[in-house]
């Protein structure tokens, strides 16, 4: 770890935290992380956080969905077991394929929503019986938490985020 | 203020000369008599080789003809007799051909604008912050419902029988040779009287709420600091009327459309004919917005109101796909006689109308407007629009063609004369109204938060 210390700004207040983000991102400083008790919008751009590729993950992810349930009504109603149901015989599956479109349908849904949030939950690093990464457990109910790296002299980082409105202002030692 | 520019009128009057002229020859080239019918169909059937197959083929697929199996008339055996009766029956299609292609052209235009009035009484209703910089142009298009609806409601008057069959002469008198008891079942609704009479309470619900929308929405500009009791009341009369308009809508859609085949129902075709003029208007929105916007009249709208217009145009293209899906599979499936033929004439006669419609109206904008970049790019709207709109003629052409015109369909001098007729006169009328007020409802209480609106 190269960062050893890191500045824990504290802030009661998301438009004072997008205020003081600004400020922070201004003065060239790298913002590590942010903790908040709900989503902020805006917030990701605010801290120049690359955009999210989870739209291409579900549109992916859909595409599989669509395929499996192709190819499972293929072979459960036209392959394996064709039946006559309505006096459609299901020797084609082209000719049947309204009947196999609601399938189609959920399942891409379904595939898409369940495979998009896994994808999410790995890409953030949460699985189970993990410990909370939270600093502090405060950001659970109405604080926010701006997490910057000290590269250089922390006194003048301290001075500048002691006027962007931070209630409390934690310098920590991260080495341990 | 935006004035309408000499320019834009010219454009408009041409569009409404050119599609006067070619709808005029649609109509003096139909006027074929029942010789020169015949000569055309001893033509046909030269060309097409077995040429009594290809008569009795036809007649299958006839709507009418399912009509006349009622009577004692189809029990007439005799083969001169019966092609004869076939030579009228096209000659019938072919006359009816112009009257519906107008029929089509001025019920799109004034379906656009009905789509956009309740898409306006939504947005107050909700109370929605985003589209407030949006209205003027709404309001703007709304201008067009009363005359437009007039205008369809007029050609279904003087068309009569040329659309809808009901209206035929006996269609009700027990022993005419028109007699038809499912229509005379049905007499009490489908009657030119009160078809007429409801078309006029329809249209006057619908006028009256744009009427006092637009004037509360005026007077909200001049109010003072502080004060929106016209924006109050616009909330009330907008709530009100989407309980009338859902109604209304319902029943227009089954009067002015489904009663061509006044054989067949389905009961979610209110909504089905709502989602086509959800997605019709409000991709007009978007396509003046983005034209009054590359103008530079409308700085404040940004790349986060066209990417919202396109997420609906994308949003209520699938809900049409779902409503169309959801009417097509019950009656495919049920495969019940006198509900199947619907599909089976547009399949069989229709096929690239039919098939193409779902193309350009699902498949297109899913892939072309998924990709949320791409929904803030207005030359991609617009691409994506035009064929939304192409495709929801066809859509509307599917609904009126198949029971007037049977298979002797064309997209030729009547349907395309018709188009440019009603759009010259639709970007007359709508623009006409745009240059009438600020292009900013400026009083409108969410007014900031719509120009502050950031995705």
């Amino acid at each position: 770890m190269e960062a050893s210390k890191v500045i824990h700004a504290i802030y009661t207040d998301d438009d004072v935290l997008m205020a003081a983000v600004k400020k922070v991102k201004a003065a060239r400083y790298h913002i590590e992380e942010i903790y908040t008790p709900f989503p902020v919008h805006g917030l990701d751009k605010a801290m120049g956080l690359a955009p999210t590729r989870l739209a291409i993950c579900a549109f992916l992810y859909g595409c599989v969905g669509l395929a499996v349930a192709t190819l499972m009504m293929n072979f459960i109603m036209i392959e394996d077991w064709p039946q006559d149901i309505g006096g459609k015989p299901s020797f084609s599956y082209l000719e049947n394929m309204p009947a196999f479109v609601p399938i189609m349908f959920e399942l891409t849904i379904f595939f898409a929503a369940h495979l998009m949030v896994i994808t999410f939950y790995l890409r953030s690093r949460m699985w189970p019986f993990k410990d909370a990464e939270n600093p502090d457990p405060r950001t659970t109910d109405d604080h926010f938490l701006m997490e910057i790296p000290v590269s250089g002299d922390a006194k003048t980082l301290e001075d500048l985020i002691a006027t962007t409105g931070a209630v409390e202002i934690n310098l920590i030692d991260k080495s341990h | 203020m935006y004035t309408f520019s000499k320019r834009l009128k010219i454009f408009a009057a041409a569009l409404i000369i050119i599609g006067s002229a070619l709808t005029f020859i649609g109509f003096s080239n139909s006027l074929k008599s029942l010789d020169d019918v015949k000569a055309m169909l001893a033509n046909e059937s030269a060309h097409h080789g077995g040429g009594h197959q290809s008569v009795d083929n036809a007649h299958d697929a006839h709507k009418l003809e399912t009509l006349h199996d009622n009577n004692a008339h189809a029990e007439v055996s005799h083969a001169v007799s019966h092609e004869d009766e076939h030579a009228e029956h096209v000659m019938h299609q072919i006359h009816n051909r112009p009257w519906s292609a107008v029929y089509v052209a001025a019920f799109f235009f004034m379906m656009i604008s009905l789509g956009v009035l309740a898409f306006y009484a939504i947005q107050f209703a909700a109370q929605a912050g985003w589209s407030p910089l949006l209205f003027r142009v709404m309001e703007a298009i709304t201008y067009y419902l009363l005359p437009g609806a007039l205008i369809v409601v007029g050609i279904a008057y003087v068309g009569g029988d040329h659309i809808f069959i009901w209206m035929q002469e006996g269609m009700t008198t027990e022993g005419h040779e028109n007699y038809d008891k499912l229509v005379a079942g049905k007499a009490d609704w489908l009657n030119k009287f009160w078809f007429v009479g409801r078309a006029l309470i329809f249209i006057a619900g619908w006028s009256l709420y744009r009427f006092f929308a637009r004037k509360f929405s005026l007077a909200q500009d001049d109010a003072e600091k502080g004060d929106i009791k016209n924006y109050k009341k616009t909330f009330r009369i907008s709530a009100a009327f989407l309980v009338f308009f859902i109604y209304t809508e319902s029943m227009m859609s089954w009067d002015w459309i489904m009663s061509v085949d006044p054989h067949w129902f389905s009961t979610l075709f209110g909504w089905y004919v709502f989602a086509s003029m959800f997605v019709s208007g409000i991709t007009v929105i978007a396509l003046i917005t983005i034209y009054l916007k590359s103008k530079g009249l409308l700085p404040m709208v940004n790349d986060s109101h066209i990417h919202d217009l396109a997420k609906f145009m994308f949003g209520i293209s699938v809900f049409w796909t779902y409503l169309w899906f959801s009417q097509f599979m019950l009656i495919w499936y049920s495969n019940i006689p006198e509900e199947v033929t619907y599909f089976i004439t547009r399949i069989e006669d229709y096929n690239l109308p039919f098939f193409g419609m779902i193309v350009m109206n699902f498949l297109f904008p899913l892939l072309l407007l998924m990709n949320s970049d791409y929904k803030r790019l207005p030359w991609f709207v617009i691409m994506a629009g035009v064929v939304i709109l192409g495709g929801h003629y066809i859509d509307i052409f599917n609904m009126i063609m198949p029971a007037t015109v049977g298979d002797r369909w064309f997209i030729g001098y009547p349907e395309i004369g018709a188009i440019l007729l009603f759009a010259g006169l639709f970007i007359f009328v709508v623009f006409h109204s745009l240059s009438k007020a600020p292009l900013i409802p400026k009083g409108n209480p969410l007014i900031k938060e719509s120009e502050h609106f950031h995705y």
